[in-house]
């Protein structure tokens, strides 16, 4: 099939090739490895003959200049007197603009891939502690009234990241407190002590489960949003836009984000530990543990104190995420890849800071004696 | 002028929802044609073109495609008529995490049945017609807005449409950068014959290589005239036309050589009520 679209006949000193029949992109096109390997440099011209070609398009064109291109490259003179009327002026239009040499660099040995990428996390590594003094400095602002920020956009946040957020806080909760009421119930079972379930959930939940439950879920719901809406602003030019106003962004696409979710998730911390204690009942329920014990028992466990102690880690984890999210948004490229990887990274990131920060508070509260 | 008709838009009706924003819509364009829509700001245009590419359903009327009507056809027949089309967006929609060559190759590797060499071939091919050669390794992000732009209709060119659409490609060019695709433009139609369908208000590009087209009207909601641009410009019977035509002249000579004109004209409405 192939060979019938073109033949190569020597004629003196010059070659001859000779296409024909249907050069059509919805058809096919000849290898053109072995015909190219034959015009070397011992080969002084090449004439293109068209007369047989029936119907031509692009794919023709295309390959005639791939021909040329490469007669050019070897020295030798490519013949194209002979070319149907409009491919002579469609591939003049094709040579008008000279090609642009190769601009990429070649690719690295793998001893400096290495010193670039120890310089990338160097790099990033002190911008995200910029960052972070930034947004103190914004804040510094803020308290001086100097913030370029909105009261509106806090609470727009606040409502996002609040009341929308119950249903699933809720959920996730009264879960957690079924899971953390089996998991002692079976042990307590042992010594005849079920009735401890009420003190193992109650400090389970305001100490360690409502804060980091409520965490992780904000990171993945707010973290992703706020990442995702600031990658979006950079891409579309938006943040340029507030910079050449002389509006800070970290003051009014930050501030408002990160004060937002600074006093929700306290809110919905305290909240899940209520439902924890409540989804523990319902357990205590089936093991023949009367409401009001459990409701007495909880009472005499829980003290102010533990629930302090979830209170101040989703604090701090209200921080991390809001600046995870922010942080990759702000630093993520202009295109729609960009912004995923931007979401990714600031989900990522902000869980791995929740749990690293969980662990280093409870080491802090125990070296306190909390 | 004595080509096939191509294109064929009867009774359109176009809106969103219920709000409707052309109504009688009617014309004919024939085979291998430079068509111009054109008017002011929020005239619809934009919206006209939408529709003729299948993104907008008519509230009513029909577009047909050598005599096959787009939107009464089933999903295959809709996709072997959009085979034949090729569109450059205003913002030329380039795959933005996509090379130039991957983005002029999509199109290839999805209708086509060429080996990757013969697509790199093509790919080359096109970049070099819109004067783009050896640009293939780089990313639309690393491009200028006309180089992208040229980009784009690399991408739009690759399979050789029968009809090409065009939303406001001089939009954000310089004179230069603009006249060269005018060129270029021109230039694949005569070679290729492809019909073109360009939106524009740009009245340098529509002297320049419009045959015919239409005007329409924001606050008409519909369309006021249809011809070649000169005809337009000399003898339309609406004053706004003529207006919006005359804009291409500078003032000076305009009020010396048309002077008859001028007191005849009302402000023409440019933005949507």
């Amino acid at each position: 099939m192939s060979e019938t679209q073109w033949q190569l006949e020597q004629d003196g000193d010059k070659l001859v090739l000779r296409f024909a029949g249907s050069w059509l992109l919805g058809g096919t096109a000849p290898a053109a490895e072995s015909l190219l390997a034959r015009l070397d440099g011992s080969v002084a011209a090449l004439v293109l003959d068209m007369s047989g070609v029936t119907h031509w398009d692009s794919l023709l064109a295309s390959t005639v200049l791939r021909l040329q291109r490469h007669c050019e490259e070897r020295g030798i003179r490519c013949d194209a007197s002979r070319l149907p009327e409009g491919l002579t002026a469609m591939l003049a239009l094709a040579n008008a603009v000279p090609a642009e040499p190769a601009a990429r660099e070649g690719l690295l040995g793998w001893g400096a891939s290495i010193l670039l990428v120890l310089r990338q996390v160097w790099l990033s590594a002190t911008r995200a502690l910029g960052f972070t003094g930034e947004v103190l400095l914004s804040l510094w602002r803020l308290l001086g009234r100097r913030a370029h920020c909105r009261a509106r956009d806090f609470w727009f946040f606040v409502g996002q990241n609040g009341p929308a957020a119950l249903g699933i806080i809720s959920l996730v909760s009264v879960l957690a407190g079924v899971i953390l009421a089996y998991l002692g119930a079976v042990q307590l079972k042992q010594f005849g002590a079920q009735v401890y379930v009420a003190n193992l959930v109650s400090i389970g939940m305001t100490r360690e489960m409502g804060a980091l439950m409520a965490g992780i879920i904000m990171a993945g719901r707010t973290g992703a949003a706020y990442a995702a809406q600031l990658a979006t602003m950079q891409a579309n030019e938006e943040v340029d836009a507030l910079n050449v106003m002389g509006i800070n962004p970290v003051d009014f696409l930050v501030l408002p984000r990160l004060l937002a979710l600074v006093l929700v998730l306290p809110l919905l911390t305290l909240y899940a530990d209520v439902l924890g204690m409540v989804g523990g009942a319902l357990i205590a329920g089936t093991m023949d543990i009367g409401l009001t014990q459990y409701i007495v028992q909880t009472q005499a466990s829980i003290s102010l104190q533990s629930l302090a102690d979830g209170l101040w880690k989703s604090l701090v984890f209200a921080w991390l995420i809001a600046q995870a999210g922010c942080y990759c948004g702000l630093q993520s490229g202009r295109s729609s890849t960009d912004v995923g990887i931007a979401t990714t990274r600031a989900v990522v990131s902000s869980l791995v800071a929740i749990i690293i920060a969980d662990s280093l508070l409870n080491v802090l509260y125990d070296r306190l004696g909390i | 002028m004595d080509a096939p008709v191509h294109v064929q838009v009867e009774g359109l009706t176009l809106g969103y929802g219920e709000r409707v924003v052309l109504r009688d819509i009617h014309f004919a364009i024939r085979r291998s044609e430079v068509y111009v829509v054109m008017g002011g700001s929020g005239c619809g245009k934009s919206t006209l073109l939408r529709s003729m590419i299948g993104l907008l359903t008519p509230l009513a009327g029909r577009i047909a495609y050598s005599g096959r009507d787009y939107f009464a056809a089933g999903d295959d027949e809709q996709r072997a008529i959009r085979r034949h089309w090729g569109v450059l967006f205003q913002g030329s929609a380039l795959f933005s995490a996509m090379t130039l060559a991957e983005n002029v190759a999509l199109p290839l590797q999805m209708y086509t049945r060429l080996g990757e060499r013969a697509i790199r071939d093509v790919v080359e091919y096109k970049l070099a017609l819109v004067g783009l050669a050896g640009f293939g390794d780089y990313l639309p992000a690393e491009l200028s807005g006309g180089m992208q732009k040229r980009a784009g209709l690399a991408r739009a060119l690759a399979l050789d449409p029968d009809i090409l659409f065009f939303d406001e490609p001089s939009a954000g060019l310089d004179p230069l950068s603009a006249r060269r695709l005018d060129e270029l433009i021109l230039r694949i139609r005569d070679t290729l014959g492809s019909t073109i369908v360009i939106v524009t208000h740009e009245l340098a590009s529509i002297f320049a290589i419009a045959d015919r087209c239409l005007f329409l009207d924001a606050a008409a909601r519909s369309m006021l005239d249809e011809g070649p641009p000169s005809a337009l410009r000399d003898h339309s019977p609406h004053a706004q036309v003529r207006t919006f035509l005359n804009h291409g002249i500078p003032l000076r000579s305009l009020q010396q050589s048309h002077a008859t004109l001028i007191p005849a004209m009302p402000e023409a409405p440019e933005s949507n009520p």
